[in-house]
């Protein structure tokens, strides 16, 4: 059981440096779908017994993350014409070494936690710490309005394998974590519908400067 | 039963709103969803509810400190929303309206929330249901200005979020049985594991303070303020700010419990002079009279958690402010909109001699002014010297000193952006309007009412309110 | 006598079987196009047809045009005995012989480059650069590598690191080692051996002053040095010293086979990067690199 999530929570953390170091914006949003299938299945792994409240969430962690967000981004993707991060903030190398960096400094940085023995063995905690850091890496040094989406919602994967240390003490509001969804869907409704509305040259957040002081 | 409704009343607004037809009546559904809002609140605050222990929303003394400014904030903005948009007939109204009353609703919700996660549930739908707001003119800017919001703010609530998930795993990890209210918390005290605390502590903090305003997460305001309409501003200055404060003075009172009281202070200290510094440095450079709201805003944001971090007194008078910051706010953004509105631009370059093209909006902005950047005999005043007071009190003499520096400063900033604006020559483009520009008095009345209840909180502060403070301080610090 | 007798059978093996990969890989490559291809064994042709030739020398260049390449060469070969074969060992095996190994493949790009600076044309002194900025990130992921393998068997001779199969650190010792094999060895995605078109070459850039017999060296080194990598990646995830004689040379002769095929597929599927991305990838061989180290770390403890 535990071997098993472990193993997931690795997978997610290969992905997270799958999309610190990809330019395409394709490959980053299947690497974001991906790891949500991953993390959406982890609450199944965790219950030692059937529960069809934890299956239900689960299920729609899936749907979402997995299915529902990653094609609207596509369509996103497609209606502002654009296919690669040609220039981001931060370099693909400097993003990725901060992020094995990031990666390792969790896993050494959560044994100095106190955790419940149950918790103890897993990579939960650091795999939590990896994500948001990737998560907070992408939003702040990718330029495109997708990629950054897409670092919200590494973030938000990150958020949620936290959360699943409580899944057993709190369920509801673990649970209340898939509201962060709605907010990565206004977002992309945001990118679709102004694109729709105004000819807008290449969707760089970096043209957002009027407003500078 | 009551306080509930003070959810209700306002959500069941905004469906009907949302499903209303007719754009001519349907802004009325706001001032009537305000007055009854504001009649309840009223209401309980003087007659306070009892709330039983475990309730997760409830009209407990510190809903009942903050939430009737909330709501006689509102009322205001809803008298002017129903002349602003009888002169903006050119968009839809259905959106905003039932977006506004949604706010409304969520904010009692954040306000009444006595359970961590209800609470960071109100507060992410209240920031999702701002961003139609937000994006209400449709320009390329406002569009600008609503990926930043959201984009910012999104961050901020999702750390809140983890923040959250910290807490509760601080209850877990010490023996907790998931309960999750803060009484429940506070109860638990110093059986929270510690590093926990401290990191949701952080983690909190950071995402709060981030719909707060507070530097340096504040850049998403100036952007936010500037583009959005006057109404939403005031909104957001008033409304969402305060619940943001209280869900910090709410965990802090967890925090201390936990035995981390003052590493919480001193955080607080550092983040609320570091606002006011920033604020203050950026109000000496803008030349744009709605980002200097904004700038305003970050400033008494700083002043609100260094009142939390000076003990019962300070709490006190942090809670006065956030009363004198809803006024006073309130009256400089509806009174900056008719302005804006007026002379059709923003920025001092472009703008000038306003007293002669909108008298009395004007006479409102130059009075708002004096208000805000704490003139006695108004509200701000009298709260930001129970500040400094409260600092000296307890031997933080140089917090004091800086305190005052950047209110000096603030000052500056703000009369040299005012006065230009509103003195001079009108340019040749106002004074083509300045004969049409006709001053209802459904966009005067409410900015001036809100000034009165400034400058009568300064005058006579109703013992009930005081009351109520002082109770609400009771309950957020335990020992003495 | 019978040590010296082993040894020179063993350096044949090496020597004469190395020719045949680029062979196999390019066998593959025309095999995915739907070609017919050159033979398997065609650089045997090549390689000959060069050392008949004479040798073209720039009036600029020094004795190090020619030494360069045979020095290469020499290292190659002497890395080569370094490497155990499976069941067979290695035929020089000493303690922290891999330092030695990882010297030699270095003193060998060296040679290369010096060679390619000494006609002071503008091509050499081109590729030279590009080769040895590849070889700083790639040398980093190699020594990670080897970092990896001595720590998790706690031993620093090759013949003991390589006896023991890695476990979940193989596959990303593996992955790691194979970026570090593409680059080391000019393979696309980093350069394309097949490419003439000045500006895009790297290795080919390098040693576009040489001609006849140095360049038959040259040639038949960088082969050796693709041997030795596949070599090393098959054992690297194989435990091949534990098997009987016959089935280990037999797995390892297969283990090398896949590899080969493996870059040729890799040719085959993707295009050459451009140079600003190499850098990217060979990190990446890097990070697999080090997480397979720190994997062993954490083992150990």
């Amino acid at each position: 059981m535990g071997s098993t999530m472990n193993l997931l929570i690795g997978l997610a953390m290969g992905l997270n440096l799958l999309a610190l170091g990809s330019g395409r914006l394709s490959a980053i949003i299947r690497a974001t779908a991906v790891q949500g299938v991953v993390l959406g299945v982890m609450p199944l792994l965790l219950e030692y017994t059937f529960d069809w409240m934890v299956a239900l969430v689960a299920l729609v962690t899936v749907a979402v993350k997995g299915f529902v967000i990653p094609s609207l981004l596509r369509r996103a993707m497609r209606a502002a014409k654009i296919q690669r991060e040609e220039e981001p903030l931060i370099g693909f190398v400097p993003s990725l070494l901060l992020g094995a960096g990031g990666t390792i400094a969790a896993i050494a940085g959560a044994r100095m936690l106190p955790l419940l023995p149950e918790h103890a063995g897993t990579l939960l905690v650091p795999g939590s710490m990896a994500s948001i850091l990737t998560g907070l890496i992408l939003l702040i040094g990718r330029v495109k309005a997708i990629s950054q989406v897409c670092g919200y919602l590494i973030l938000e994967n990150g958020i949620y394998l936290f959360g699943l240390l409580l899944i057993h003490s709190t369920p509801l509001l673990v649970e209340s974590g898939i509201l962060l969804d709605l907010t990565v869907g206004v977002f992309v409704i945001g990118i679709i519908v102004d694109r729709i509305q105004r000819a807008f040259d290449s969707l760089d957040t970096r043209k957002l400067t009027v407003l500078r002081e | 039963m009551r306080e509930n409704l003070l959810i209700a009343i306002p959500l069941v607004g905004a469906a009907l709103a949302f499903f209303w037809r007719g754009d001519r009546t349907r802004p009325l559904l706001l001032p009537a969803a305000g007055i009854l809002h504001t009649g309840l609140a009223l209401w309980l605050l003087v007659n306070p509810p009892l709330v039983s222990p475990g309730a997760w929303f409830g009209f407990d003394p510190i809903a009942r400190a903050v939430l009737p400014a909330v709501s006689i904030l509102f009322l205001a903005c809803a008298v002017y929303s129903v002349s602003y948009l009888r002169i903006r007939t050119e968009r839809s109204n259905r959106v905003f309206v039932a977006s506004l009353l949604a706010i409304l609703g969520l904010l009692s919700a954040g306000h009444q929330a006595r359970h961590l996660g209800m609470l960071w549930i109100t507060t992410e739908a209240v920031t999702l249901a701002a961003v139609p707001l937000l994006h209400f003119n449709g320009t390329s800017r406002a569009f600008e200005a609503t990926w930043k919001y959201l984009l910012i703010g999104g961050t901020g609530i999702a750390l809140s979020l983890l923040g959250s998930f910290c807490l509760g795993y601080a209850s877990l990890r010490g023996g907790g049985t998931g309960d999750l209210t803060f009484v429940g918390l506070i109860a638990q005290g110093a059986g929270l594991s510690r590093p926990w605390v401290l990191i949701a502590w952080v983690l909190l903090l950071v995402g709060y303070g981030t719909k707060m305003g507070l530097a340096p997460m504040h850049t998403w305001k100036p952007d936010a303020y500037g583009e959005a309409p006057g109404i939403v501003g005031a909104m957001l200055a008033g409304g969402v700010t305060t619940v943001a404060f209280t869900a910090i003075l709410r965990v802090r009172a967890v925090v201390s419990a936990a035995g981390e009281g003052a590493i919480a202070d001193r955080t607080l200290l550092a983040i609320g002079l570091f606002s006011m510094v920033v604020a203050a440095l950026f109000l000496l450079g803008t030349r744009d009279f709605k980002r200097m709201l904004a700038y305003s805003s970050v400033e008494h944001m700083g002043i609100l958690v260094i009142g939390a971090a000076l003990g019962r007194a300070g709490i006190w008078a942090a809670f006065f402010h956030v009363w004198s910051n809803c006024m006073t706010k309130g009256a400089l953004f509806l009174s900056a909109a008719n302005i804006r509105r007026a002379a059709g631009a923003r920025t001092i370059d472009e703008v000038s001699g306003m007293s002669a093209v909108t008298p009395r909006s004007a006479a409102i902005f130059v009075t708002g002014l004096f208000a805000v950047t704490a003139c006695p005999p108004f509200g701000p005043f009298f709260s930001e010297l129970r500040v400094v007071r409260a600092a000296i009190e307890t031997g933080r003499a140089g917090v004091a000193a800086i305190f005052l520096g950047c209110l000096l400063f603030a000052f500056f900033g703000l009369t040299r952006v005012v006065f230009a604006v509103v003195d001079g020559r009108p340019r040749t483009k106002e004074s083509k309007a300045a004969g049409k520009v006709n001053e209802r008095a459904g966009v005067v009345l409410p900015p001036l009412i809100l000034l009165g209840a400034a400058l009568w909180l300064g005058l006579a502060t109703p013992h009930v309110l005081t009351d109520a403070w002082t109770e609400a301080v009771g309950r957020l610090v335990t020992q003495p | 006598m019978i040590i010296a007798l082993e040894s020179a059978v063993r350096l044949a093996v090496w020597l004469l079987l190395a020719p045949l990969l680029p062979g196999v890989i390019n066998k593959v490559k025309a095999w995915v196009a739907g070609r017919r291809g050159p033979p398997v064994l065609q650089l045997y042709f090549d390689l000959a047809r060069l050392w008949r030739k004479s040798v073209v020398m720039s009036t600029l260049a020094s004795p190090g045009f020619v030494a360069g390449p045979a020095i290469a060469w020499v290292a190659l070969a002497g890395a080569a005995m370094l490497m155990p074969l499976g069941p067979a060992g290695g035929a020089i095996s000493f303690k922290g012989d891999v330092l030695l190994l990882v010297y030699l493949l270095a003193l060998a790009r060296f040679c290369t480059a010096w060679a390619a600076l000494e006609t002071g044309s503008a091509f050499g002194g081109m590729g030279a650069a590009r080769e040895v900025s590849f070889a700083v990130l790639s040398e980093v992921a190699l020594i990670t590598a080897v970092l990896a393998l001595s720590v998790q068997t706690g031993n620093i001779t090759l013949s003991e690191m390589l006896s023991l199969s890695v476990g979940s650190g193989a596959m990303l010792l593996a992955a790691g080692l194979f970026g570090v094999l593409l680059a080391e060895n000019c393979r696309v995605p980093f350069d394309d051996p097949n490419t003439h078109l000045e500006l895009t070459m790297v290795h080919e850039a390098m040693v576009l002053d040489h001609s006849g017999p140095p360049f038959a060296v040259i040639l038949h080194g960088a082969s050796i040095k693709l041997l030795l990598f596949a070599v090393l990646l098959s054992q690297v995830v194989l435990p091949v010293g534990k098997l009987s004689p016959l089935a280990g040379t037999a797995t390892l002769a297969g283990a090398v086979l896949a590899v080969t095929v493996c870059v040729g597929l890799v040719e085959s599927l993707t295009a050459r990067m451009a140079f600003r991305r190499v850098p990217l990838i060979l990190t990446a061989s890097f990070l697999l690199c080090l997480f397979a180290l720190l994997l062993a770390l954490k083992g150990g403890a």
